[in-house]
């Protein structure tokens, strides 16, 4: 039998057996424990302090999200170009199913699995509160996302200052990108994490939140498709159209920030005008803070 | 070590829910020392601990734990309490260790000092190469010292045990409770468990506080409970020659005769009062003179279950006799 590892001779020298030891050092509390809790459960949407198997899919997903990037970026260095063929806020949208398979993927990890295996009782029997769990949680979900999203932000924009693009230009586009990605990483996520919390088992969740993405992004997709169908070059799409946007958080998202920073060509998403503007920004508004809501209501009988 | 006069001292406490009256009206003061919570499924167990961790507010009532408030102090109070909980609460993939050291730093420990309370506190419940495995491979034994493991990990000054014993088979429970009784003994850490069987609780317990239907039905030491009149269980053999001899009639005229108050159990078993060691000779020189063979000796004390039972009648006479308009203080200890 080999010694526990904490006292092999070369740590200690010698073997004690010292018998209970009490515990006199500081106790951080409650902000602490739920900084604790966010960074566990970051870790874990990586796979990170879980099993190996557990991070294939996500370790696969942040490949597949930074990649096409690390490519796009190679092929501008070597063929000289003096533009990026893609915008940043465009990138995001391009990678959206990756992103969208990470979501589904991974919230039921951060929250069914708590409430499958009950060990959400056992963290309320420590200093955090019901709505610290929530924060830490929604938060980590969140932060994993914007991980996934300004990873190939970055490697476009070093590689736009590598072939000496304009750096005032590329710097605005690249904080545009940064704030799509914020809502990326808000709006669809909030639904997606009240749908996790909803079920302990991981499956059904990840069903679940992969459908309601899939079927409102294709739904979203059919019907601008077909409206492009009867539109010739340049012409932008009708409002009724551009309103159907609010059916999908993925194409909500995109749209908003076309209309906040006058991104995309004519046949993009934009919000119908300054009042669609306003009722976008009011629906993700609304769904994040619902969503918030709803997950601490959940939370409050565990 | 920490010196409090009470752990947990709950004044009038109730807690309504639409249906059900969960708690009536308990009061209680449990001081340090391992302290049994006995009750029948849904006598309000579950409930009381959640409200003594801040969890669940009181309907009217006021507690306090550690001296800090129960409806004010919930985080304070969770910071220097442990809790382990009756159903499993492991997730599967991950190993002893890290889901310890987790709970170590959910309690406030710096990342440092949790690790090594993990690897002290794993040691002290008797995990060693195992915990570095997933936890999904573990036996029931296992996951239960694991368990305690996270309850005990941030060195709390209480610990409250729901069911500890759930699922072991009977020597996982000796140790469970051996491991418990150390937990004070030896760490200096007051216990609450709770129960439902009641057996168990007579060699672990310092204290008991019987529940049943949320109302307080006796607190007292364990002592008390069991040890006040310990009898001796006494079976002899038939003689081996004189067949018509009534053996068991025959020890217990000379008992009687001697001055030891008897009574039968069934057919072959006498019941002696144990007043001294003086009861042990006179059964002694009986059973020798009549030329008997000793085939059962041994000591019976009361059982918590018959005070439990007798508790529960008591109650419930005292509810008949509410209803009459008349009440009747069954609480006293």
């Amino acid at each position: 039998m080999s010694l526990p590892p904490e006292f092999r001779p070369a740590d200690t020298g010698v073997i004690h057996d010292i018998g209970y030891r009490g515990y006199s050092g500081p106790r951080l509390g409650r902000a602490y424990a739920a900084r604790s809790l966010f960074t566990q459960s970051l870790r874990a949407a990586y796979g990170l302090g879980r099993s190996g198997k557990s991070k294939v899919l996500p370790m696969i997903v942040l490949g597949a999200a930074v990649v096409p990037a690390v490519i796009i970026v190679a092929i501008a260095v070597m063929s000289a170009s003096d533009d990026l063929p893609v915008d940043y806020a465009q990138y995001l949208s391009s990678i959206g199913l990756v992103v969208s398979i990470f979501l589904a993927s991974q919230a039921p990890v951060l929250l069914s699995r708590d409430l499958r295996h009950h060990t959400v009782p056992l963290y309320f029997s420590r200093p955090i509160t019901r709505a610290d769990y929530v924060r830490a949680k929604f938060g980590a979900m969140a932060c994993a996302q914007l991980l996934l999203m300004v990873a190939p932000l970055v490697v476009l924009y070093v590689g736009s200052l590598l072939i000496k693009l304009d750096f005032g230009d590329q710097t605005e586009h690249f904080f545009y990108g940064l704030v799509a990605a914020v809502m990326y990483a808000l709006v669809p996520t909030s639904v997606a994490v009240l749908i996790a919390a909803a079920t302990p088992r991981r499956g059904f969740g990840v069903a679940a939140i992969m459908g309601y993405l899939a079927v409102t992004t294709a739904l979203l997709g059919g019907i601008v498709g077909t409206s492009l169908d009867g539109m010739g070059p340049g012409e932008e799409l009708p409002d009724a159209t551009q309103w159907t946007a609010l059916l999908s958080p993925v194409g909500m998202v995109e749209s908003l920030s076309n209309g906040l920073f006058d991104l995309g060509d004519a046949g993009s998403l934009h919000p119908p005008g300054g009042l669609g503007l306003l009722v976008f920004t009011a629906v993700a508004v609304a769904m994040v803070a619902g969503s918030y809501r709803l997950l601490l209501r959940r939370y409050r009988n565990v | 070590m920490w010196f409090v006069s009470t752990v947990i001292k709950t004044d009038g406490l109730t807690k309504r829910f639409p249906r059900v009256t969960a708690l009536d009206q308990l009061t209680v003061e449990v001081e340090p020392g391992v302290v049994g919570l006995v009750g029948a499924n849904g006598a309000g167990k579950s409930t009381l601990i959640k409200i003594l961790l801040g969890l669940a507010p009181a309907t009217s009532g006021t507690g306090r734990v550690l001296g800090l408030d129960i409806a004010t102090q919930g985080s304070e109070i969770r910071e220097q309490v442990g809790y382990m909980p009756e159903h499993d609460c492991l997730p599967p993939d991950v190993s002893a260790t890290e889901f310890v050291v987790h709970m170590a730093r959910m309690a406030g420990l710096p990342a440092a000092a949790a690790r090594e309370r993990t690897a002290d506190t794993l040691r002290h419940v008797g995990l060693y190469e195992e915990r570095y495995r997933p936890m999904g491979g573990y036996s029931t034994g296992m996951k239960q010292r694991v368990k305690l493991a996270q309850a005990l990990v941030h060195d709390p000054k209480l610990v409250l045990l729901d069911e500890p014993t759930n699922g072991l088979d009977p020597v996982g429970r000796d140790d469970m409770l051996a491991l418990i009784r150390r937990v004070y003994t030896d760490f200096g850490i007051s216990v609450l468990v709770t129960t439902h069987l009641l057996g168990e609780l007579e060699r672990t317990c310092d204290h008991l506080v019987v529940i049943d239907g949320g109302k307080l039905l006796r607190s007292s030491s364990t002592a008390s409970f069991t040890g006040t009149t310990a009898t001796l269980a006494v079976e002899v053999t038939d003689h081996p020659q004189d067949h018509a001899l009534d053996a068991s009639a025959a020890v217990r005229e000379r008992l009687a005769a001697a001055g030891v108050s008897v009574e039968t159990e069934g057919a072959r078993i006498l019941l002696v009062e144990l007043a001294g060691d003086g009861t042990y000779d006179a059964i002694r020189d009986a059973v020798a003179d009549l030329g008997l063979g000793l085939v059962r000796l041994e000591q019976r004390r009361h059982r918590v279950a018959e005070l439990f039972t007798q508790g529960t009648e008591q109650s419930q006479r005292s509810q008949n006799t509410e209803n009459e308009g008349s009440t009747a203080d069954v609480a006293a200890s």
